[in-house]
């Protein structure tokens, strides 16, 4: 299964990576590869097969509704990649 | 051509659990320093562990009861990718194709018809990061990040296009809004941001049964009264494109307050890619079914029942009923007083009439709610005692009810200040009615002469007389005797 160009571009943008032209191409066909690969396990019949979200049987994993220590502001600010008194300060957001 | 309105409905409520959906936080973010209520998981820092918090769980198959839905017997939570700052791990943990409840209904009644609004799902999520924008002196714009709010459980519960005005969608929100606080799940604040509202709006001629290809999604309403009339601006302006020979885009559209206008927000076109998967670190969650019910067993009394018990069991107006019972904090307030004043249900009608009309006046003049005023039920009930007793007319009751809503006084104590206690001992008017007949002799003339309703002339001057303070009734009959009696 090949991917376009420009499937790479948008999975670029999703993941919020620049790409230079020669690494669309580079990357489309590495994607390629890894897709047609893949491409071997929709050849296993699953027709009674569940969906599967989980590969271990395990469920209901909950904890009681009770409050915890939260880090100090300073060690919550910590490793942001710039403070402004108490906040994170980010660059401007775009809506979209 | 008439056009039929369509509109479906989807709320966001945070849920009154004492901590984070997934970590152990405190999800009490209102008044907190910034970023003090965060640890490695609401953080979003690699490695880390979410746990579900059984509580959430528990307030969304409530809601889920509450509102006729289904309980799923599976459920897992997915993960919805998007990037955006307030998001901190680049994806939200919410659920996609198996939500906890489904399939249900809530009854709306707007003009005197009741209708039911279908429910199609209630899910659990989790809420984000709070952004504040800022520009510095050089004009550089940038965002501020608070992560206090980031991972307060969060429901969301989506309604059927089922809603025809704009009437009827606020009327579903304050009944949904009425049910979720008789609950306990959610404050329900709609100005704070605990309770949020997105709806979507389309049009089609009167009578078609199929859904509109192109809706709108709008969004930025912070209050019922914005929810109302930004639908009803959408409306009208997509029935003068439709008329003006245009076609309605699919877009979302932000609600402006100030101008009383939907814009576009129409932005740089990506399409929503959100890339929805299990969620790996969650296992599902089962409900059996005994254990459902024991929860259905265990639901509060809701609005509807209890409106219909006030008519019963209070002999009240449906209409009464309806507006106290609205509000859970109101009902409570009510039962209160009638617990107190030992004569039950006799007095209903009075402590709701001052309810819902004085007191629902104050409270809205002031923008308070009832359980928070200084005016609590026994001081209200006193009040209403000594208009019964004939100690206040109902006149001088208004004004000391305004005093006592104001300062917290008793009525007791504010009628003797100002000196509005009524006057109803006959040895203590009979100066004031002998009075008013010396200096009325015309009208006591009238009165022989078979003008009856001069009686009425002569008790409004002995009012006069005494400054409001007399009783009206003992008045009447002290006159009504000495005229006929010395006919």
């Amino acid at each position: 299964m090949a991917l376009s160009r420009e499937e790479v571009r948008h999975i670029a943008l999703l993941a919020r990576v620049g790409v230079t032209e020669e690494e669309v191409e580079r990357f489309r066909e590495q994607l390629s590869n890894i897709l047609e690969n893949f491409q071997a396990l929709q050849k296993v019949d699953t027709r009674d097969v569940p969906a599967t979200g989980h590969a271990i049987e395990m469920k209901n994993v909950i904890r009681p509704d009770e409050i915890a220590a939260s880090l100090s502001q300073d060690d919550a600010l910590a490793n942001a990649p710039r403070r402004e008194g108490e906040f994170v300060r980010v660059r401007a957001v775009l809506e979209f | 051509m008439e056009y039929e309105v369509v509109i479906g409905l989807e709320v966001h409520a945070q849920l009154l659990t004492k901590s984070k959906m997934f970590c152990g936080c405190s999800s009490e973010y209102a008044g907190a320093a910034p970023n003090t209520h965060v640890c490695p998981v609401c953080l979003g820092m690699p490695g880390v562990l979410p746990v579900i918090n059984q509580q959430a769980v528990k307030f969304v198959v409530m809601t889920g009861l509450a509102l006729n839905c289904t309980i799923a017997e599976y459920s897992k939570f997915d993960r919805k990718n998007y990037p955006y700052p307030d998001l901190m791990k680049g994806y939200q943990i919410s659920q996609y194709d198996l939500p906890i409840a489904l399939n249900g209904w809530l009854t709306v009644s707007t003009n005197g018809q009741e209708r039911r609004v279908g429910i199609i799902r209630v899910h659990l999520e989790e809420d984000v990061a709070k952004l504040f924008h800022r520009a510095s002196p050089e004009g550089e714009t940038y965002s501020l990040l608070d992560v206090n709010r980031a991972g307060v459980p969060l429901m969301e519960i989506v309604s059927a296009p089922d809603m025809r005005s704009a009437d009827e969608a606020r009327e579903y929100l304050v009944r949904l809004r009425s049910i979720l606080q008789y609950l306990g799940v959610s404050t329900g604040n709609m100005e704070e941001g605990s309770f949020r509202c997105d709806a979507n709006i389309s049009i089609r001629p009167k009578g078609d049964q199929e859904l509109p290809k192109a809706k709108v999604e709008v969004k930025n309403m912070n209050s019922f009264r914005a929810v109302f009339r930004a639908l009803e601006y959408e409306a009208e302006r997509q029935k003068k494109v439709l008329a003006g020979g245009g076609a309605i885009v699919q877009e979302t559209r932000g609600w402006v307050e100030e101008k009383g206008v939907t814009v576009s927000q129409r932005t740089k076109e990506y399409a929503h890619d959100y890339r929805y998967f299990p969620e790996p670190d969650l296992p599902p969650l089962t409900f059996t079914r005994p254990w459902v019910e024991e929860v259905r067993g265990q639901l509060p009394e809701l609005p509807e029942a209890r409106k219909a018990r006030f008519v019963a069991q209070y002999s009240l107006p449906l209409y009464d009923a309806q507006l106290l019972t609205g509000s859970k904090a109101v009902a409570n307030y009510f039962e209160a007083c009638l617990a107190l004043n030992g004569k039950g249900a006799k007095r209903a009608k009075a402590v709701s009439n001052w309810i819902l009309g004085e007191f629902n006046r104050l409270l809205n003049a002031a923008n308070a709610e009832i359980d928070s005023t200084r005016v609590k039920p026994a001081r209200l009930v006193e009040l209403i005692e000594m208009v019964d007793a004939g100690a206040l007319s109902s006149t001088a009751a208004k004004a000391v009810f305004e005093e006592m809503f104001n300062s917290g006084e008793s009525a007791a104590q504010i009628a003797a200040r100002k000196g509005l206690t009524q006057v109803s001992q006959a040895s203590d008017l009979d100066s004031f009615v002998e009075q008013a007949l010396a200096q009325n002799h015309a009208a006591v003339v009238d009165y022989k002469a078979g003008k009856t309703q001069a009686v009425a002339f002569l008790v409004g001057q002995v009012m006069r007389l005494s400054k409001g303070r007399a009783n009206p009734q003992v008045v009447t009959s002290l006159i009504k005797k000495k005229l006929d009696g010395t006919s």
